[in-house]
């Protein structure tokens, strides 16, 4: 309700189509994956899938109006969204909480000699028989230095951004954007070398969902920074008003963070001891 | 708060804004579909809840005439007319399409019912009006976290209708859904309807908590420190962490369950080297936050209207507001007390009955400080504090089990029997639901400006108070005797109290009839409610706004001075 007045600093949000409508698309989408998994049409899955990122696009797009627009977002509508995002993040750790714990039941309880069935199948030892894992000061510790290092070049572009140096925003925003489709890569190339199957046995479940849901938003966070990349050579960005970079910081920092226990407790502690994988 | 912030509140808060606004209000459908207001869209959840509700409720009814006598009585013509079996089969159909009925009332009256209620109704409408807020801090999200629930319902119904087992349809895993039931025991699609229901609806609740935790931290009336907001804004505050960080482990477990079932993953599968136990654990990681994220929000209304009708303020704000934080903290780690039975060492199993044993202490607090309020106050007993007096009554039955429950060494004995059925249903469907139609009584003069008739309100409460004792006080017996949970059928020794039960369905049946005929009866007559119909009691900010409040209220914010009690 732009038009009403109002005495105080609060974002009176216009009616929108768009929680609707992406709840239309999260249903097709849904039912099209359960039709992929049983009925074998993609489609609907595919038209669903679509509709979720058409519906993103313009939603955010309002969102970057409204911020535009020197009215809406108010100090206090600012502190808003950065509680929205740390609050976003939280539940994401939780959600890799679920993974690693996986990854620990594992690793800790294989011996367990009630389980008679699961050690039985796996030797009763971590990793489980007949699993060659990888050498972790291979691809991951490369991949490990090119993340950190993208976590240095996305400070750079953030220090510039508040110093008022478009050239070294775009830069870092650049290199940032390389190092993480870099990491992507090497991700992939290391997958394809694994001296285990993915499925089938528990080691290499936990590490494929683990470091696939990583991957995963490790792709999240660099389309993010791409969008920022854009909206940068947009002047959308000013010294002093920049949160969708400094979101995107966040989540970099936050993927970056979860990289590390994944690399310390799955590539390095998990391989410790044991024949490797070149 | 005082008589002046009373006032000055009113002043501002609607009688200048409303006129100004009402040119501008939305209309149509577009004015629901499209919503961005909180009281709209906390209407929209009420009215789900509603609807949900009774589907869960016609499911439960299903199961108690089933069990209402020995034998198999009416799910093998159900499975006959609904899988066209014939004899033998059609029994076998039944039993498997029981367990379909019990899956889903789980499911429904959890997700669909007591949370949209109590964190989508209730938190949506109040927690800012009672903050003096003029909205929620994200309402589109707001909106999409309602709107992503009906797709969820739908997703759990239609799983119904696809193959579970093979050459069966549904999901009859129970909402707890251990594999290898849930995966090698339901090959067909229903559990991937009902895995892909959970997360949407966790998706919800999340975008929901995120809005709420927001709104209540940074819209707060200037003035109204954390340690002045009201009860139930508190209680609100804490249920939505518990959501934030319960809900994504369960979207972890049954992300895992789904690989399990379609791409060969084997998280649960000793086979290859899996565990079904670690489910149980993630499961009831977020199970039990859930159970105090269907509580806690009772907690915050009961503590309002028992102050509100004792006209005296609550006993012991700070300790009752802390004492839902440690209930928050505490029910993180309590979780295996439901998997004594599953081979934990005996350490693990020490270590779960020490820590579920502390929750009774904040909850003790809690109920002693209900009593403290109404103890020497002027208490008048009109529907809202009948139903209030009512949870902290079959609340506490449902604390004691509890307790009993916790011991390892009773929970051998009653694991998975009805005492169990009889305990949770005395927190949640006797507690959390008569939260929630206290709630609604309460505010129901507030929300829709209209009085219900005080007669059909107060038919309701006693025709439901006996309703819900008959059907789940015989089932404590039923549990010592050791009649199992999940079961199409039982011995004859158990006909008696399942009979009884039954019968309390009924009545229960006619309560929510006599629910539908008040709420329509006080709709069609219209007598108006006014501002606030409780009285002095009645304290926190919604009852300074007129009856239905203003489409925006607070366009100028209330102002909440130093001596003003919450």
């Amino acid at each position: 309700m732009a038009t009403i007045e109002k005495n105080h600093d609060y974002h009176m949000v216009e009616p929108s189509p768009w929680p609707f409508w992406i709840s239309v698309a999260v249903f097709v989408m849904m039912i099209g994956l359960i039709s992929w998994l049983h009925f074998d049409t993609w489609l609907l899955f595919a038209a669903g899938f679509l509709g979720v990122l058409y519906v993103m696009f313009a939603w955010w797009s309002d969102v970057v109006k409204e911020a535009e627009n020197g009215v809406d977002h108010t100090p206090v509508v600012q502190m808003h969204h950065r509680y929205g995002m740390m609050l976003f993040i939280a539940s994401e750790v939780m959600l890799f909480v679920a993974f690693f714990w996986a990854y620990f039941d594992g690793f800790f309880r294989l011996d367990d000699v009630e389980q008679y069935a699961r050690v039985a199948a796996t030797g009763g030892h971590w990793p489980p028989a007949g699993v060659e894992v990888f050498d972790p000061f291979h691809l991951p510790l490369f991949n490990t230095l090119i993340l950190l290092t993208s976590g240095t070049t996305v400070t750079w572009a953030h220090h510039a951004l508040l110093e008022g140096d478009r050239q070294g925003l775009r830069w870092g925003l650049v290199l940032t954007v390389a190092l993480g489709a870099l990491f992507t890569c090497v991700q992939y190339l290391e997958y394809s070398h694994a001296g285990f199957s993915f499925t089938g046995n528990m080691y290499g479940s936990t590490f494929v969902m683990a470091t696939g849901l990583h991957g995963f938003h490790v792709l999240i966070g660099t389309i993010f920074l791409l969008v920022c990349l854009v909206r940068a050579e947009m002047g959308q960005f000013t010294t002093e008003r920049h949160l969708g970079f400094e979101f995107a910081a966040w989540y970099w920092h936050f993927v970056d963070v979860v990289w590390l226990f994944l690399f310390a407790s799955i590539y390095v502690w998990g391989s410790w001891g044991v024949p490797l994988n070149h | 708060m005082t008589d002046t912030a009373h006032l000055e509140a009113h002043a501002t808060g609607h009688d200048h804004a409303s006129h100004v606004h009402d040119h501008h209000t939305p209309t149509g459908w577009r004015r629901w579909v499209y919503s961005t207001n909180h009281k709209d869209i906390g209407i929209m959840y009420l009215v789900f809840s509603i609807v949900a509700g009774v589907i869960g409720g016609l499911l439960s009814g299903a199961m108690r005439m089933e069990l209402q006598e020995p034998g198999i009585q009416i799910f093998h013509g159900l499975a006959a007319m609904a899988y066209g079996l014939e004899g033998d089969a059609a029994i076998d159909g039944g039993k498997h399409m029981f367990n379909v009925f019990v899956s889903a009332h789980a499911l429904i009256m959890v997700f669909f019912t007591v949370m949209p209620a109590t964190m989508g109704g209730f938190a949506n409408y109040f927690a800012p009006l009672m903050i003096g807020a003029p909205d929620t801090a994200f309402p589109r999200i707001n909106n999409v976290a309602f709107w992503l629930l009906p797709p969820a319902l739908l997703l759990t119904i239609l799983s119904m209708f696809f193959e579970g087992p093979a050459g069966a349809l549904g999901f009859g895993g129970g909402w707890t859904a251990y594999p290898p039931l849930s995966t090698s025991g339901h090959p067909g699609p229903a559990t991937d309807f009902v895995i892909f229901s959970l997360h949407v609806a966790g998706v919800s609740s999340i975008l929901g908590a995120i809005n709420l935790i927001t709104t209540i931290l940074n819209m707060r009336a200037p003035g109204m420190t954390l340690h002045k907001m009201p009860l139930f804004a508190w209680s609100v505050l804490v249920t939505a962490f518990l959501l934030l960080l319960a809900l994504p482990v369960l979207a972890g477990a049954i992300t895992m369950m789904l690989t399990d079932r379609n791409f060969g993953t084997t998280f649960f599968n000793p086979e290859g080297g899996g565990d079904p136990v670690l489910y149980q654990h993630l499961f009831w990681f977020f199970g039990h936050p859930e159970v105090y994220i269907m509580i806690l929000p009772g907690f915050g209304i009961v503590s309002h209207i028992v102050a509100t009708f004792s006209r005296k303020p609550v006993f012991g704000y700070m300790a009752m507001a802390y004492a839902m934080v440690a209930i928050g903290f505490v029910g993180f780690v309590v979780w295996a007390h439901h998997m004594y039975t599953t081979g934990l060492s005996l350490d693990v199993q020490r270590y779960f009955v020490a820590a579920t044993m502390v929750i009774a202490v904040p909850t003790g607090v809690k109920i002693f400080s209900w009593i403290a309020t109404m103890w020497g106050g002027s208490i008048t007993f009109r529907i809202p504090m009948l139903w209030a007096i009512g949870f902290i009554f079959l609340f506490t039955v449902g604390g004691v089990t509890g307790v009993v429950l916790a011991n390892a060494g009773a929970d051998r004995a009653l694991h998975d029997t009805y005492y169990v059925v009889a305990h949770f249903h005395y927190v949640l469907s006797l507690g959390a639901v008569f939260s929630i139609f206290a709630g609604w009584y309460y505010w129901f003069p507030k929300i829709f400006g209209y009085m219900y008739n005080e007669f059909l309100g107060k038919l309701h409460f006693w025709v439901m108070f006996i309703g819900v004792n008959l059907i789940f006080f015989p089932q404590h017996f039923l549990g010592l005797a050791g009649m199992p949970r999940r079961y199409v059928d039982y011995p004859d020794a158990f006909a008696l109290w399942n009979r009884v039960s039954s019968i309390g369905y009924y009545v229960t049946f006619v309560a929510m009839i006599i629910f539908f005929y008040a709420t329509w009866e006080a709709v069609r007559k219209k007598r108006l409610a006014g501002d606030n119909p409780w009285g002095d009691g009645a304290t926190t900010l919604e009852w300074t706004l007129s009856s239905p409040p203003p489409f925006h209220q607070f366009s100028t914010l209330p102002k909440m001075d130093s001596k003003d009690a919450h």
